[in-house]
């Protein structure tokens, strides 16, 4: 397990090292110019110049990558372009405030994936079943966005139960886990939420109809056993691949928020990247991704191991 | 107790309740502003003009400043931390300006010639100790001919430009007086002096009429009112800005309360914030929505008489219509009255048959019709609703033979080809680009499009425009020192522009804001800029 365990973190190494390169290579080849994010447009050339070459953007882009990477190393993920504050300092606020959205939007919409998904398994066919899928179809069709805006549109406009915007009533540095606080997160949550929701619902209902088909839940029933202890049963079977599925939609929302932070002003990573990506904003831009995606390898390592933890089946040489 | 009684107790004590709630509220202005993050707080903001509006001129004075006390007249430059100035008439590259006595930053430190000094050289000086070179793009831009600055005793200050150019004073409202005491005390606790810099932006001192009391990286910055203010002290107490880029969220925190008032209105939410008795305020901005043509190779926006039709051509009035009312039909970059007007002969107004007879007398008509490629962007700020806009005129300008044909590109890419001028690659054949621009200073408004020294990479004379004529009037305006001459030699300037059509007006922006009906004493003025001194709550 310990070598396993080791070989996993080292091929964390040349993924970071890819998305870094990725990265820093399609901000390069995309239109516009990184300047514009320290200048403005109607700077004269020599003004450009000058602060091309105060902020070393006029070297070869090796070099440039190469001064980013010998700073990342040793945790220095640089200073943003626009605004001179460490990189770091704004990741680590926007990550708390993601992993506060994410993990509220997974949980809720594990639990009503797994609550409607397990029902619709169980009873197939059914109205219940009918009504669960149709729910789940919904939930990944629907777009996210244009949900939050309705959403806004009638709990914060028309009946102004709840705020539109923001994470706190004095922003997001003083969170705490209060009625003035939370309701700022109950509609970006739920907005969030309806996408896991649909995609662990019908990752459920498969694997539970396809479990209670096997030949051990006949045997089980031949036992005499009551439902419900044949449904632990069938859960037990179930849940390791679900639990995949769930690590994986938790990975994506820490990254994938971007459109609903932006409805909500939730000042997360994906506002981060969004507002990195129209200034050019480099140093944030790679940061963040880099930060991301090795928070998207770390939790598939650990989704491997509690599925290893939970099922003796699947082994780790 | 009954039902009844409960209800009326409820009834009277709820007032009470409410009360300290209330009282806390009075005065605060919650501002939701357009930018993704908060401009910049180092005394140089960053987020263009709306960066000036709620994080400059609140916090910091110039040694000039805009006068943005009326809506009815043009913003002028006025006296800020400097009561007078003059060109030294021995040589005319140096400047004295009189320092305003008795002004303290908000850290208590003296304002005088030495933070004066020290302010021009945080951006022009690279051997200075605090050179920060992020405030220099954001501010040696705006003074391109300013050098350095000279203490001559604590209340006198002379500044140097590279050439005689009298539009210095104008440039100064953009150079911003950061507190040398202050910066001096975070330099002292971090490594370099771009560390101390940002240290500097959480805790600034200025001497404008707000103090900074709060800094939440990218989500509020909350001020309070200066009560040691040197001029006329801010009716409100307290300030809050809040970064919301997407206009619906805009509209959607206005309309649930979260936010007093708002930059830029979702446009379609208009009719319902007025249902909901929000104000709706706009003025003409110096702002300028425009073709800008391209005068070299084979552009046929090179022939006067063809540029003329254009602006003969545009329906402005439906266009206005299809912003909700959000425009003013321009008839030059900036509008009569202003000191810069001249008078042209040539009257920008919709006059389609006008428009068929140039084109027709250009060589164009229906066996040969006139094929445009313009570039625009599909979004960016300042831009209004380019799409719409532009899809507009492509229909209108059908109306009189005139194929137009775009070429849309991301706004950081129209801004970049901006600086490499027509004949680059990066034009990709166009004969007009569609960058939306401030018109507030001589340089900005006209300078820099028809000077032929600001052809590209210098500047932003994107279409190359090459006329000695212009280049002398230029010269002259530059050169004329006393301001009412000087405003005479630049509507010389502006209306010999207007009757060379040299750029298609197409609409001027109305800054159009949204606010609480409990918000008093706002007057929105002719400029990208608002007095916060000035509304308050009630």
């Amino acid at each position: 397990m310990i070598l396993y365990l080791l070989r996993r973190v080292l091929y964390a190494v040349p993924i970071a090292l890819a998305v870094g390169f990725v990265c820093f290579m399609l901000v390069q080849i995309a239109p516009g110019d990184p300047i514009n994010a320290i200048v403005p447009p109607d700077a004269p050339a020599d003004v450009v110049e000058q602060v091309r070459k105060d902020y070393g953007l006029d070297k070869p882009l090796p070099v440039q990558f190469g001064l980013w990477l010998s700073k990342v190393v040793v945790g220095d993920l640089g200073r943003s372009l626009a605004t001179g504050r460490p990189v770091w300092a704004d990741l680590q606020t926007a990550i708390a405030n993601t992993l506060t959205l994410a993990f509220a939007a997974s949980m809720l919409g594990f639990v009503l994936g797994c609550v409607l998904g397990g029902l619709a398994g169980t009873f197939r066919g059914s109205a219940i079943d009918r009504g669960a899928v149709g729910l789940a179809v919904a939930g990944v069709s629907v777009p996210h966005y244009w949900l939050g805006m309705v959403m806004v549109v009638i709990f914060s406009v028309q009946l102004n139960w709840l705020p539109a915007m923001g994470a706190g009533p004095g922003g997001s540095s003083d969170w705490a886990w209060n009625w003035e606080h939370m309701k700022h997160l109950i509609l970006p949550m739920v907005t969030l939420s309806v996408i896991p929701m649909g995609i662990v619902t019908r990752t459920v209902r498969g694997i539970v109809a396809e479990t209670m088909n096997q030949e051990f839940v006949t045997a089980l029933r031949g036992k005499g056993l009551t439902r419900w202890h044949i449904f632990l049963h069938v859960v037990k079977n179930a849940a390791p691949n679900a639990l995949a599925v769930m690590g994986l939609q938790l990975g994506y929302l820490m990254g994938g928020s971007i459109l609903v932070e932006t409805v909500f002003s939730w000042p997360g990573t994906g506002l981060l990247l969004n507002s990195a990506i129209f200034q050019r904003d480099l140093p944030v831009l790679q940061g963040t991704i880099l930060v991301l995606a090795m928070f998207f390898v770390a939790l598939n390592l650990v989704v491997d191991l509690v599925q290893t933890a939970l099922d003796p089946r699947i082994k780790r040489a | 107790m009954s039902f009844r009684r409960l209800l009326l107790a409820a009834a009277i004590t709820a007032p009470l309740a409410a009360a300290p709630i209330l009282a806390q509220a009075q005065g605060t202005i919650r501002i939701g502003m357009t930018a993704a993050d908060i401009p910049l707080t180092h005394g140089q903001p960053d987020q263009g003009f709306e960066g000036n509006r709620f994080t400059g001129i609140p916090l910091y004075d110039g040694l000039t400043a805009w006068d943005l006390s009326a809506a009815d007249k043009p913003s002028s430059v006025i006296p800020g931390l400097a009561t007078e100035w003059r060109v030294d008439e021995a040589d005319k590259t140096r400047w004295i300006f009189r320092l305003r006595p008795d002004v303290k930053f908000h850290d208590g430190s003296d304002f005088n010639a030495d933070a004066v000094v020290w302010n021009v050289r945080k951006v022009l000086d690279r051997e200075a100790p605090h050179y920060d070179p992020r405030q220099v793009g954001l501010t040696a831009t705006r003074m391109p001919t300013l050098r350095r600055a000279e203490k001559i005793d604590d209340l006198t200050v002379a500044l140097f430009t590279s050439e005689p150019d009298s539009f210095l004073p104008i440039n100064l409202t953009n150079l911003f007086m950061a507190s040398p005491a202050q910066w001096e005390r975070h330099r002292a606790a971090q490594p370099n002096a771009e560390a101390a810099w940002n240290a500097f932006a959480r805790e600034p001192s200025g001497t404008g009429p707000f103090r900074l009391t709060r800094f939440v990286a990218r989500e509020r910055v909350e001020m309070a009112r200066n009560d040691a203010y040197w001029g006329t002290k801010a009716k409100a107490e307290r300030i809050v800005l809040l970064p919301i880029p997407e206009a619906n969220a805009r509209t959607a925190a206005l309309l649930s309360g979260q936010v007093d008032w708002i930059e830029a209105p979702a446009p379609d939410a208009v009719p319902q914030l007025r249902s909901r008795s929000m104000t709706i305020t706009q003025n003409l901005q110096p702002h300028v929505w425009p073709w800008q043509p391209c005068f070299v190779g084979d552009s046929p926006l090179k022939d006067v008489r063809v540029r003329r039709a254009l602006n003969l051509a545009i329906d402005r009035e439906g266009m206005k219509q299809l912003l909700n009312g959000f425009m003013v039909a321009p008839v030059g970059t900036v509008a009569p009255g202003h000191p810069w007007w001249g008078n042209p002969s040539f009257q920008i107004r919709t006059d389609k048959a006008e428009a068929r007879r140039l084109l027709a007398e250009a060589g164009y008509g229906p066996q040969r019709p006139l094929n445009l490629k313009v570039q625009i962007s599909a979004s960016g700020s300042g831009q209004m609703q380019p799409l719409p806009m532009n899809e507009f005129l492509q229909q209108d300008l059908k109306s009189v033979g005139v194929n137009v044909e775009f070429d849309v590109v991301d706004w950081n890419t129209l801004f970049t080809n901006w600086r490499q001028g027509c004949q680059a690659a990066s034009a990709r054949g166009a004969h007009a680009t569609n960058v939306s621009f401030a018109a507030m200073d001589p340089f900005f408004a006209m300078v820099r499009f028809w000077d032929s020294k600001m052809a590209p990479p210098a500047s932003n004379n994107w279409g190359h425009f090459n006329d000695p004529r212009f280049d002398q009037m230029i010269r002259e305006a530059r050169s004329t020192f006393d301001p009412a001459a000087r405003d005479a030699a630049l509507a010389k300037l502006h209306a010999a522009g207007v009757d060379e059509a040299l750029f298609i007006w197409i609409a001027h922006d109305v800054a159009p804001r949204a606010m609480s009906p409990r918000i008093k004493g706002y007057v929105q003025p002719q400029s990208w800029f608002v007095d916060l001194r000035l509304p308050f709550i009630q």
